[in-house]
């Protein structure tokens, strides 16, 4: 639930999603789900030339599984919040193992 | 004096807590598909999704050549924060300056 919460923290930013195919798109991070599904309004693709298939395309739904990364906005991101919450998710995740 | 030990025991006792321990250090991530990250480690969960911080991503390419033989082409890329989705990643992620190769 980490990433889920995080993700939710950013919608209405800016970010960069780089698909598996190396197709990468910029839009404005709409919404995202438990999967990390994720939904972004008024795209641009990044190497448009190359991938000329979405450029009337103004906003996608992208599963998931076919994300490589995500490049986010560094001034939108509290690194020592993201840290202590990711502390505190291993150890709560811990405490069910055990 | 046993709380110790047991805290000691708690601290590392699973392959992820490594991963915790690295929290706010400089990482070196393999991933799929010749790929490679450093950059320093802000958040990961179960699945190895990651948050990474000034990362530099390293992918291999193999070139051939007009004489057909065949090179290997490294290019280099920056990002200041980036997300990485967990399951293309091999779980090995090593503490950089102590494991890096």
């Amino acid at each position: 639930m980490l990433f889920f919460s995080f993700f939710k923290t950013l919608t209405q930013q800016t970010v960069t999603v780089e698909l598996k195919n190396d197709i990468s798109i910029r839009g404005t991070l709409k919404s995202v789900d438990q999967y990390l599904n994720i939904k972004l309004d008024d795209i641009v693709v990044l190497d448009e030339l190359k991938y000329p298939h979405l450029s009337s395309v103004k906003n996608v739904f992208i599963r998931g599984s076919v994300v490589r990364y995500v490049h986010l906005p560094p001034d939108k991101v509290d690194r020592g919040l993201l840290e202590d919450a990711c502390r505190r998710e291993a150890m709560a995740q811990k405490g069910k193992a055990a | 004096m046993a709380d110790m030990a047991d805290e000691a025991a708690a601290a590392v006792s699973e392959p992820l807590d490594l991963v915790r321990l690295s929290l706010d250090e400089i990482v070196f991530v393999r991933l799929r598909g010749d790929r490679e990250l450093k950059g320093r480690l802000h958040a990961y969960d179960s699945h190895c999704n990651l948050v990474l911080g000034e990362v530099e991503e390293t992918i291999y390419t193999i070139e051939d050549e007009d004489d057909g033989d065949e090179t290997v082409k490294t290019t280099k890329k920056q990002s200041d924060m980036l997300f990485v989705r967990g399951t293309l990643s091999h779980p090995t992620v090593l503490a950089s300056d102590s494991n890096d190769r």
